[in-house]
């Protein structure tokens, strides 16, 4: 039985810290990890645990990321909880991975410490593995800060785990911005933490072998199809059951988390749609551009996967324009954050003029005062009732201007 | 350890892995696993690599596993069963094992293709990791699921799909990875190589045994002669796998603690390695003149491994 850890009511934790007390806390039965920057000190910090006593279940210690999501897939068949970590290279590595363990519908929490993607190498922040793993059947859930990076990590537990969801669930936070970021968190005590989450429901597990199970089956045109449909139905379905747990956290803490967060959204004319540590940036570029007359308001899908496209467009239904911020590289197309509000504004019949931006990249800083230039020529396509800024510009890029229209 | 006795008795063992499978009429593998997997009255989980094996016994909504089977990709078999381990190890000291009165062994199958070079990391990284499992190598010396190319299992002048004899071409041009040394190089407490058939069925079952009441990572390599790749008549297999014994082309031994070196059969006489070769279409273009070369290096290289394995049997270092 794993010791108790005493926590203060208030504790200065930086996020990965925050995501390994939420995995300490679960009291997950296997953790398999590899360590790479900037989510590296997650898997050092639940060593730690592990030597001290904090947890008992197992480490797998394994030479590669494609490896720990292969352990972990194992594990989480077997019949278990089952959590890890990792950061861009590595995400890239268990790309694979990632569609069997959705397909195979287990439960896997991973904390994904948000990081650039080579080439160049860069161990910065930005969004690239999480778009890169955008189609790989998880729900992506996105923190903007500790407090965010250890209630979602708990939330992705009971969210994953849950009968009518069975899928494996990544809770992003931005490399070094946030991981590496003390702030004030405030803890759950552990027994409360794991009654909120429960006890794990088994489904099928391997080590039930009076009850021999398939695990991974091969399916052709026969039924390929119905599998990877009944799969997207259930990662569609999700945002009810995400709903409700956010519900139930709220009931226990107080913090109330929503399938689409906003901030000033009620009276805007105009709207930026961001993910990540810069949501909590561009508040702050909201309220200096209201100083200045503009009435802006800032939108985040909480749930990147499955997308709330409804709920996205519903909290756009009165603005006349809109920025979307992606913080990845979109190589040839719009930002995926543009060309998801886009369909949402599409499919519920309204229009707001709509222009992209990429910023970020690589750990490049993103000021307020970035963000009050990108209002403001947001508002300027509000204003002439079409689009008189370039359709995809990028924020802070040394030399000479790039846009393509 | 089960005692696998005759084999009438072994053959009455009642099926884990049953019948009406896709593999091919002649194929080895069903020989090899049928025998691992009945090598113990324990419960298993098995992990299988993507591969013929694989693809012919999971095809939804049908399984020939009458175990815990799972299948997750080509590279990582071993990666996979080492998680299932780590659980059966967490659910264990949480006292919330599913079956308190039950034994679980845990075993993974891959090819070549998905043990010697795609799965060789996570092969690696789980056996040095120490995880109590066995892993059985089919080798059948080419990608025969894709179509027959070559691996590095493929011995030196065999015709492929990727290395095809042509006329300025003798075929697979390395000689065959030793991999059943590199595994015994981790310090595995056990490691084999082993055939299928009527000759030697006990030595492979005995092996299995063996290896799966020794605590930690086992290994087994199992020579699986491929009728369709290798190009021999669906009747012969078990011809050619005692030929690959009998000119010590694939000699059976075994190894204990990544050392003690024993023989575990000894050829009364070593047969000419033409008498092999002659049998299987992919070596057909070898006994032309300007290839006869490739044979004597074949022979030379047999030679001086069957000599190795013996100096080192008597070695007992």
């Amino acid at each position: 039985m794993a010791q108790k850890y005493e926590l203060k009511s208030k504790e200065v934790w930086d996020g990965n810290t925050a995501a390994a007390h939420a995995l300490r806390q679960a009291q997950v039965d296997v953790v398999a990890a590899y360590p790479i920057t900037p989510s590296t000190p997650i898997v050092q910090t639940y060593a730690q645990f592990l030597a001290d006593g904090y947890v008992d279940g197992e480490f797998v210690k394994v030479e590669s990321e494609h490896s720990a999501m292969s352990a972990c897939v194992g594990a989480a068949a077997a019949g278990g909880r089952v959590a890890t970590a990792t950061s861009s290279q590595g995400y890239a590595l268990m790309v694979e991975v990632l569609y069997q363990a959705s397909g195979m519908r287990l439960p896997i929490v991973m904390t994904v410490v948000n990081r650039a993607l080579a080439s160049p190498l860069n161990i910065h922040g930005d969004h690239g593995d999480l778009y890169l793993g955008r189609d790989a059947g998880w729900i992506h859930l996105i923190a903007n800060n500790p407090q965010e990076a250890y209630d979602m990590t708990l939330c992705a537990f009971k969210i994953a785990e849950d009968s009518r969801v069975r899928l494996p669930v990544t809770t992003n936070q931005d490399g070094f911005l946030v991981s590496h970021t003390a702030q004030v968190v405030e803890p759950l005590q552990d027994e409360d933490a794991y009654k909120f989450i429960g006890d794990y429901k088994p489904l099928n597990p391997l080590l039930d072998t009076k009850n021999p199970v398939t695990h991974g089956a091969q399916t052709e045109e026969e039924w390929h199809f119905e599998h990877k449909a009944t799969q997207h139905k259930a990662l569609m379905e999700s945002k009810s059951v995400i709903e409700e747990v956010f519900n139930e956290f709220e009931k226990l803490t107080g913090r109330k988390y929503n399938l689409v967060e906003s901030y000033k959204i009620e009276d805007a004319d105009i709207a930026l749609i961001v993910m990540g540590s810069a949501y909590e940036t561009a508040m702050i570029a909201v309220d200096r551009a209201r100083e200045e007359g503009i009435k802006v308001g800032l939108v985040m899908p909480r749930s990147f996967r499955p997308f709330p496209y409804n709920e996205v467009a519903e909290k756009l239904a009165n603005v006349k324009a809109i920025a979307a911020l992606d913080r990845n590289s979109p190589m040839g197309a719009m930002g995926a954050l543009y060309n998801e509000v886009a369909g949402a504004l599409a499919a519920n019949g309204q229009n707001a003029v709509m222009t992209n931006y990429i910023y970020g990249l690589g750990g490049r800083d993103t000021t307020a005062e970035h963000i009050l230039e990108v209002i403001k020529e947001t508002n300027k396509n509000a204003e002439a009732g079409k689009r008189v800024t370039d359709l995809q510009g990028f924020i802070n890029l040394r030399g000479p201007k790039l846009s393509f229209n | 350890m089960k005692n696998i006795g005759n084999l009438k008795e072994f053959a009455c063992t009642p099926d884990r892995f049953q019948g009406g499978h896709r593999l091919c009429p002649g194929c080895a593998h069903s020989m090899i696993v049928r025998e691992v997997v009945n090598a113990t009255d324990d419960d298993l989980v098995v992990s299988t690599a993507t591969g013929c094996l694989e693809v012919c016994t999971s095809i939804y909504p049908y399984t020939s596993w009458d175990v815990s089977w799972i299948h997750i990709g080509f590279e990582n078999a071993a990666a996979a069963i080492s998680g299932v381990e780590a659980m059966y190890n967490a659910l264990s000291r949480k006292d919330r094992l599913y079956n308190e009165d039950r034994k679980v062994k845990f075993v993974a199958f891959g090819g070549d293709g998905g043990t010697y070079d795609i799965g060789f990391q996570s092969l690696s990284g789980a056996t040095e990791r120490g995880h109590d499992f066995l892993y059985v190598c089919l080798d059948n010396e080419n990608y025969a699921n894709t179509g027959g190319q070559r691996s590095s299992a493929t011995p030196i002048g065999a015709h492929t799909s990727t290395t095809p004899r042509g006329r300025v071409s003798y075929g697979e041009k390395q000689r065959k990875k030793d991999l059943t040394m590199i595994m015994a190089a981790h310090g595995c407490p056990y490691v084999a190589t082993a055939v299928p058939g009527t000759k030697h069925w006990k030595d492979l079952a005995q092996k299995a045994a063996k290896a799966l009441s020794t605590v930690g990572p086992t290994f087994i390599n199992a020579l699986s002669p491929c009728t369709t790749e290798w190009k021999f008549k669906p009747e012969e297999t078990v011809e050619i796998a005692d030929l690959a014994v009998e000119t010590c082309a694939f000699p059976l031994y075994e190894i204990e603690d990544g050392h003690k070196l024993t023989i575990t059969y000894r050829p009364k006489q070593k047969i000419p390695i033409e008498e092999y070769l002659g049998r299987q279409g992919r070596f057909a273009h070898l006994f032309k003149p300007e290839n006869k070369w490739v044979i004597e290096e074949w022979q030379k290289n047999v030679d001086a491994y069957w000599e190795y394995l013996q100096r080192r049997e008597e070695a007992g270092v």
